[in-house]
């Protein structure tokens, strides 16, 4: 008998009725298809409308070119910011006992059950003009809310669990006797975290990076609060796309189009660079189990 | 001296993990930290590392104390229970990590990795990763990194613990030979006294946090400084008997015990091997019921049921018990040649009394 016929009987007991198993899996596509690759195809279609040479002059424009860079340089202070702090945050919990180590756990997970926008007017609260640090702040011309500093502080504060959050398991099972062994062989501090952990949370790490650059770059809520929308200045992509579709002329709306492609672009490639990462990680995974099951 | 520690104390919180120990380990010596688990060696061991800091005492190694010197400056290899090798980097870069992190030169690392390569027995591994080596020799990499540095003393932390039965009395044998070759002054952690009789020049040994001898393994064994020491190196029978008029007794069994008030309890304590027997039943003053019969190799353990019903353990040798045509079920006489007074499980151990003037047993000592 043949391996595939006998696994079919077997399972045959506890198995749904086929016209079952259509349907469900014909729901599942056909939502799928409908609501996440029909969008994402129509974005490009709509951005392509007019042809390449539209598409080309909508993303340099001045405006969605500035809008780029701002976007890159919020992304380029804001992930490495999350890094450090995610490191910090892991290692915390992960090798050490402390009071209050629960409640430090609860607060990473915080900006997930947020709503952006409060996180952003949480800022405002905190930095605006009439805000709590409003005076001292003024008084020192520094400039927080509808500037720069704001929009990386409300990234950093949406995409601040990413990077921690994919860190903490990894570290809690790789435990602490590696890092001792460096430290038994004359490593420093330093020596120890460069040579033996992060080797072995890289994985882990990375794609904690992606995802939190991601979303940096796709955020709109917390952001769209504390930027002011000054054309040309404190416009990020998304808020970019919001200002060009707000336009309302032929035009503008296929430009709104060209600079979502490019988000949407952002998204396929992240998707890809996930799917290998989290491919790469289940097999270092199953080599550390194979290890420690022999 | 190579190392020691004189009066050290570690407490965990409130908990004592180790209470007012001294001790010293001479340079080259293969030593032993002997206890049941929760004994406090494991502590000892890495307050002698550097992992953990002592709350009390000092630390010496090589007439330097080491207390305020950090664990990367100690010059000791340190052998994790689980090994503890870096997953990510191949057998080759494991041993050689000590070396570079100490600025070695590139081509003295490359011929020290080599060297130690060949002499481990990982000509073929060099390039495998932790999770592609068997037990062993995980064992041997993780000894070979932790001796590439060229320490002055090696801390191995249960190096057979993590290893199936049959590889660890390889392993064991290979530690001996290893030290025999290399000479460098080697401590290691274990919860087993055959495998510290059997391995170490000397054995420290500890229970809740306290030492409570250190000598060589015949001198732990034949002079066991207490109780403690007694029962946990090889086996001994323990007997509370009555006193009575001048002769402590239980069932058929009487010990002298002139000048003890009547009603007292005393603690006999003996070793199986103290315990002769005959198949003669006039050979001997007491008579037996020989239950049952344990094959442990040259040696046998027997277990004799007395009229009373008391079981005590005895040890003979196979030809012996050959010889004399035993078998489970037969009536045999007993004597007990040596006993000694027991006075509680730390208290210091009196010599061992004779209780017939005769020739000393041949059979095998040390078991």
């Amino acid at each position: 008998m043949s391996r595939t016929s006998h696994r079919h009987k077997s399972q045959r007991g506890a198995e749904e009725p086929a016209v079952v198993r259509w349907l469900l899996i014909s729901i599942a596509l056909g939502f799928s298809f409908v609501f996440l690759l029909l969008p994402l195809v129509n974005v490009f279609a709509q951005a392509l409308s007019r042809g390449w040479a539209c598409y080309g002059n909508a993303l340099t424009q001045p405006d969605s070119l500035a809008a780029i860079r701002l976007t890159l340089l919020v992304a380029a202070i804001g992930v490495p910011l999350n890094v450090v702090f995610g490191l910090a945050a892991a290692w915390a919990v992960a090798k050490f006992e402390f009071r209050g180590k629960l409640l430090l756990i609860t607060l990473i997970d915080l900006p997930f059950s947020v709503s952006p926008v409060v996180a952003g007017l949480m800022l405002v609260v905190l930095f605006g003009a009439q805000g709590f640090f409003g005076q001292w702040l003024d008084a020192r011309d520094l400039n927080i809310i509808f500037g720069v500093p704001g929009i990386v502080l409300a990234t950093v504060f949406v995409t601040f669990p990413f990077v921690a959050r994919e860190l903490i398991p990894v570290m809690q099972a790789t435990g602490s006797e590696q890092e001792q062994a460096a430290l038994t062989l004359g490593a420093n501090g330093w020596q120890t975290f460069w040579h033996v952990t992060l080797p072995s949370v890289k994985w882990g790490l990375l794609y904690g990076i992606i995802l939190s650059n991601a979303r940096a770059m796709g955020e709109f809520g917390a952001v769209s609060v504390v930027s002011g929308h000054i054309t040309g200045q404190t416009e990020t992509m998304p808020l970019r796309v919001e200002a060009l579709y707000q336009g309302a002329t032929a035009a503008s709306t296929t430009a709104a189009f060209a600079v979502a492609s490019l988000l949407a672009l952002l998204a396929l490639l992240t998707l890809g660079v996930k799917t290998f990462l989290e491919w790469k990680q289940a097999r270092a995974e199953k080599l550390a189990a194979g290890r420690a099951h022999r | 001296m190579s190392i020691e520690l004189k009066n050290v104390t570690k407490q965990f919180g409130e908990v004592p993990a180790v209470h007012n120990v001294s001790f010293s380990v001479r340079e080259g010596e293969l030593m032993a930290l002997l206890g049941p688990s929760g004994g406090g060696k494991t502590t000892v061991l890495r307050m002698i590392a550097g992992l953990e800091m002592p709350t009390a005492g000092d630390v010496y190694i090589r007439g330097r104390r080491v207390n305020d010197v950090p664990v990367q400056q100690r010059n000791i290899g340190f052998v994790f229970q689980n090994y503890a090798l870096f997953k990510h980097m191949s057998v080759a870069k494991n041993i050689a990590f000590g070396l570079k992190i100490k600025g070695w030169k590139r081509a003295d690392a490359g011929s020290r990795v080599a060297e130690l390569v060949k002499l481990f027995g990982l000509e073929d591994l060099e390039s495998r990763y932790p999770h592609q080596l068997s037990g062993g020799q995980r064992q041997r990499v993780a000894i070979a990194r932790a001796l590439a540095p060229k320490p002055s003393v090696l801390l191995l932390d249960e190096p057979f613990g993590a290893v199936d039965a049959k590889i660890r009395q390889e392993l064991r044998e290979w530690l001996v030979t290893l030290h025999h070759d290399l000479n460098v002054t080697t401590i290691f952690v274990t919860h087993d006294q055959e495998e510290a009789m059997e391995v170490a020049n000397r054995i420290v040994i500890f229970s809740r946090g306290v030492l409570e001898q250190v000598g060589t393994p015949r001198e732990v064994y034949d002079e066991p400084a207490n109780e403690f020491v007694a029962r946990f190196i090889g086996a001994m029978n323990v007997l509370e008997p009555v006193v009575h008029g001048g002769v402590a007794r239980l069932g058929e069994l009487e010990f002298p015990a002139a000048g003890q008030a009547d009603g007292q309890k005393l603690r006999i304590g003996f070793r199986p091997y103290s315990v002769q027997i005959s198949s003669d039943l006039t050979q001997h003053r007491h008579h037996a019921v020989l239950r049952h019969t344990f094959f442990l190799g040259v040696l046998l353990r027997v277990e004799l049921e007395l009229p009373s019903g008391l079981a005590i353990r005895a040890r003979m040798t196979k030809e012996d018990y050959a010889h004399q045509g035993l078998e489970d079920g037969r009536e045999v006489s007993f004597q007990i040649r040596h006993y000694r007074v027991l006075a509680g499980e730390t208290a210091g151990l009196p010599p061992e009394i004779e209780l017939r003037h005769q020739a000393l047993p041949s059979i095998g000592e040390n078991i």
